[in-house]
């Protein structure tokens, strides 16, 4: 992609180019970064480390563990279903669906949270018959889990739909006329095909589901040690002026950040192909 | 071989997987957001219309949509710039780079909105020589700006960069043997081809900065009438329990990011190749 001769910029215009977009990314990407790391170790290891194992801030990391591990295989089965269904078939409505998949990205993620407040909250839909039996969905563990799994939900479907279409259905059908069951096919043909798109789609999905605040912070009603996750704990923490803390719950979520743009990168490089964060 | 077995699809699984993707679609997706729709009109039209002309919910639907334009726009000339010093240049550290553009992806918006303001705050890294120039962000409708700039910057950069890409240099190379100027090949070659994606990239990161909350809750101070975005005024709402008001806000929201991008649709239709200019 390097242009020839005729249409190649003056070697000044190239290298200014190349480090005004240096300067202004470091500025405006790897500083904030960086700001998280020192605020967090301000106060030396000590305090991170009592952040880190203060009992709210335990229960806040096991909270979003659980959420994650909850919300992430139900959006995986539905994004391969999903995917399957699109990829594999030809029915009207077709590209609805897919545009309909899409929906939560371009929805706020408070409005994402709104939406099961409107049905399951106190003034909600459901809200009188839920109180009346005693069920408590939002702000508790079910409200939270709903809220993540729609502000995650695009994520598999939207990585494994292209490379599916792609694939096509020849190698699928062959399996099926050879006498291959529906699960036989999916796991020997259609599986070892996208498994890196597939894993790379379940690192996003559980990197966003992890780090989600406005739609769980709608949701959760922000009760210590039981309905906080992470991003919460670092909100509270914050408010409290308890900033060593607060960036030191922040810095590990960063961290989180880093290892999940880390591993998409390999995941890139082993399945040659570029994964889709837009 | 009977017509209904010769009709019959070898590959099994239509039927479930269709079926697995409605139900997971309609329970998460469409019920829920069928709330949002139906319940602010419990209030009535006219109840609507007064929870929209409040000046507060007015204010901060102005701050959220006029901030959110500007900085989409402002992050189409960094994004283009990245895009192509990604494309079409080789440097050293050029991989880290590109990683690097997707970092507001990944990290989590509370962590951003932190990371912003301890960066803008007035004894912050850039925060302090901003200050000296009499430049306050953190606390702002600045702020608000800087914030909604930050999460938008990626849409910029990875909507045009796969079509700078295709595009190749050959359509330039030959404008520059036909004897274009450098400048005149960009602005009569280059950016007309790139304008559709640019129109794209301007919407996702005007509707992702729209709605934005977490990165910008922290850096805006969230003073009414001056630096409170609507999400933050939906929460409020519902916080002091009046849904049919908090979703009247969020359908509206909904309504005019729709519009706008619908107007992007048609700008877009008219730059591409053989749309009327």
């Amino acid at each position: 992609m390097i242009p020839g001769p005729a249409a190649r910029d003056p070697a000044v215009a190239r290298w200014g180019a190349a480090i005004l977009a240096l300067l202004l990314l470091t500025v405006f990407l790897a500083l904030p970064l960086a700001a998280v790391f020192t605020e967090a170790l301000r106060r030396g290891w000590g305090t991170v480390l009592e952040a880190y194992s203060d009992p709210d801030a335990m229960a806040a990391i096991q909270l979003t563990l659980l959420v994650a591990a909850i919300a992430v295989p139900v959006n995986t089965l539905g994004g391969i279903a999903a995917a399957w269904c699109v990829a594999k078939y030809e029915f009207p409505g077709k590209r609805l669906l897919v545009a309909l998949i899409e929906l939560p990205f371009s929805v706020s993620p408070v409005i994402s949270g709104m939406v099961f407040v409107l049905i399951f909250g106190a003034q909600g839909w459901l809200g009188p018959w839920l109180q009346s039996r005693n069920i408590q969905i939002v702000f508790a563990l079910p409200g939270l889990v709903l809220a993540t799994v729609f502000v995650t939900f695009p994520f598999v479907a939207r990585t494994l739909i292209p490379l599916m279409q792609e694939q096509g259905r020849a190698e699928e059908e062959a399996a099926a006329t050879l006498g291959a069951s529906g699960w036989q096919t999916f796991r020997l043909v259609t599986l070892p095909n996208i498994k890196w798109a597939l894993l790379s789609g379940v690192l996003l999905c559980n990197a966003r589901a992890m780090g989600e605040f406005g739609a769980v912070s709608v949701v959760s009603g922000h009760i210590r040690g039981e309905t906080n996750t992470m991003p919460l704990h670092v909100e509270i923490l914050y408010n409290e002026y308890q900033f060593a803390a607060a960036f030191a719950v922040a810095a590990l979520l960063a961290l989180l950040a880093l290892v999940t743009l880390g591993a998409k990168t390999l995941l890139e490089r082993l399945s040659g192909r570029r994964g889709e964060m837009v | 071989m009977s017509l209904s077995l010769s009709r019959r699809d070898p590959l099994p699984g239509f039927g479930l997987s269709l079926g697995v993707t409605l139900a997971w679609l309609s329970l998460i997706v469409l019920v829920p957001l069928s709330a949002l729709a139906l319940r602010p009109w419990e209030l009535g039209l006219s109840g609507i219309l007064g929870v929209l002309s409040d000046a507060r919910v007015l204010a901060a639907l102005r701050l959220s949509f006029g901030t959110a334009l500007v900085a989409a726009l402002a992050n189409l000339p960094l994004g283009l710039l990245v895009a192509w010093v990604l494309v079409r240049l080789r440097f050293p550290g050029r991989r880290v780079l590109d990683a690097m553009v997707d970092l507001p992806f990944a990290l989590p918006t509370a962590v951003a909105g932190l990371a912003l303001t301890a960066l803008f705050a007035p004894n912050g890294w850039l925060g302090a020589p901003l200050k000296a120039l009499g430049i306050t962000v953190a606390y702002t409708p600045l702020g608000v700006f800087v914030a909604m700039m930050f999460v938008g910057l990626p849409f910029a950069v990875r909507t045009v960069e796969p079509v700078l890409r295709d595009l190749g240099t050959e359509a330039e190379e030959a404008a520059a043997t036909l004897g274009a100027s450098r400048p005149q090949t960009l602005l009569r070659v280059v950016l007309p081809a790139l304008a559709p994606a640019l129109v794209t990239g301007f919407g996702l990161a005007f509707a992702r900065a729209v709605g934005e909350y977490g990165s910008v809750i922290f850096i805006a101070g969230n003073r009414p009438m001056v630096s409170e975005i609507a999400p933050l005024v939906i929460v409020q709402r519902l916080e002091a329990f009046d849904y049919a008001g908090a979703a009247a806000v969020g359908l509206t929201m909904l309504a005019i990011s729709f519009l706008v991008l619908l107007l992007l649709g048609l700008i877009q239709a008219r730059l591409r190749p053989g749309g009327r200019a």
